[in-house]
């Protein structure tokens, strides 16, 4: 097996522990690194599926489209930490509040 | 949650075996791909000369696929300004720093502001570029942030509005001007394109860097009474 099926496959392990995370842990905090963790593992995939020619070198196109969600990522991380502050200054807890 | 405890331990079985379940067909589809897939890049070799730069990921970001980069500075404002909609900076006391701290931000934050000129520059023929560079220059910023340092009341303002928006408006500017020329959106001619992707790309660093730090510092800078 190829290095870059072995790089997908733990790309997929993060993307589903990070979906375990995300569902499981009420704390907005786990939830943010939960989405992040996933996130990582789709980038993983990503730049791993891309080193699959036959010269070696990987095609350009996956690595721009990492580099270009990587910094979405991370503004789409900084905002959702805001928010987080925001509820938990609002609501006492860092939690959303449990259904009625 | 304690009374319903035996639901959400069912539950949590539940969902391992969904996400199991989710795994397999994911591995699958995975493992039937073609060893093979050279995807687009027989085209971006072809096209390289063209592009104004050397280094592939550098061409496809902001050359053929300039329209995905030109939205990303967007998507980056547009946090920026749902930050900063959300509420003002809390008011910090400006610290002096301890005399090691100072003497060593004092070396770091120039060495920093060097290494991303040079991935700034670098990133036209191996790789680096903007967003490298622009996450470097935002560490020096949160540097000067965490060592007590806050940005100048006179600078707050304007000035900080406008280095904010150069990378977004300097990209959509050479965009608009190429039209004029007759030519599509962001259609750069080869003859001109390694100095607009070095323009476009340094006022991008710029603007990365600072809408960086100030998504750190998590709040708009509380405006001067007018």
């Amino acid at each position: 097996m190829s290095a870059v099926f072995v790089y997908s496959l733990v790309g997929i392990g993060l993307f589903n522990l990070g979906l375990y995370a995300l569902i499981i842990y009420p704390h907005l905090l786990r939830k943010i690194l939960a989405v992040n963790i996933m996130g990582s593992g789709v980038f993983l995939v990503l730049v791993a599926l891309a080193g699959r020619t036959a010269s070696g070198v990987p095609d350009p196109v996956p690595h721009a489209m990492v580099i270009t969600g990587i910094v979405v990522a991370v503004s789409a991380t900084a905002l959702a930490l805001v928010l987080m502050l925001r509820v938990s200054a609002a609501t006492g807890q860092p939690e959303l509040p449990e259904e009625k | 949650m304690n009374p319903d405890n035996n639901n959400s331990t069912l539950f949590r079985y539940l969902l391992i075996a969904v996400l199991i379940t989710m795994t397999a067909g994911l591995v699958y589809a995975l493992l039937s791909l073609p060893l093979l897939a050279s995807g687009l890049s027989f085209q971006v070799t072809q096209n390289l000369q063209l592009s104004g730069v050397e280094n592939p990921v550098t061409a496809v970001l902001l050359n053929f696929r300039a329209y995905d980069t030109f939205l990303e500075m967007g998507v980056l404002l547009l946090a920026l300004l749902a930050v900063w909609s959300l509420g003002t900076l809390p008011k910090q006391r400006e610290t002096a720093p301890g005399e090691v701290l100072n003497s060593l931000s004092g070396l770091l934050i120039p060495i920093l502001v060097l290494m991303a000129s040079y991935l700034l520059w670098v990133g036209a023929s191996a790789p680096g570029g903007a967003f490298q560079a622009g996450s470097v220059l935002a560490a020096a910023g949160v540097l000067l942030i965490l060592t007590g340092w806050q940005l100048n009341e006179k600078l707050q303002g304007l000035p900080l509005r406008f280095a904010l928006v150069a990378g977004l408006s300097i990209f959509m500017a050479v965009g608009v001007v190429l039209m004029l020329f007759g030519r599509r959106f962001l259609e750069y001619p080869p003859s001109v394109a390694a100095a607009l992707i070095l323009l476009i790309e340094a006022a991008a660093t710029v603007s990365i860097g600072i809408t960086l730090v100030a998504l750190f510092s998590g709040g708009r800078p509380e405006s001067e009474q007018q």
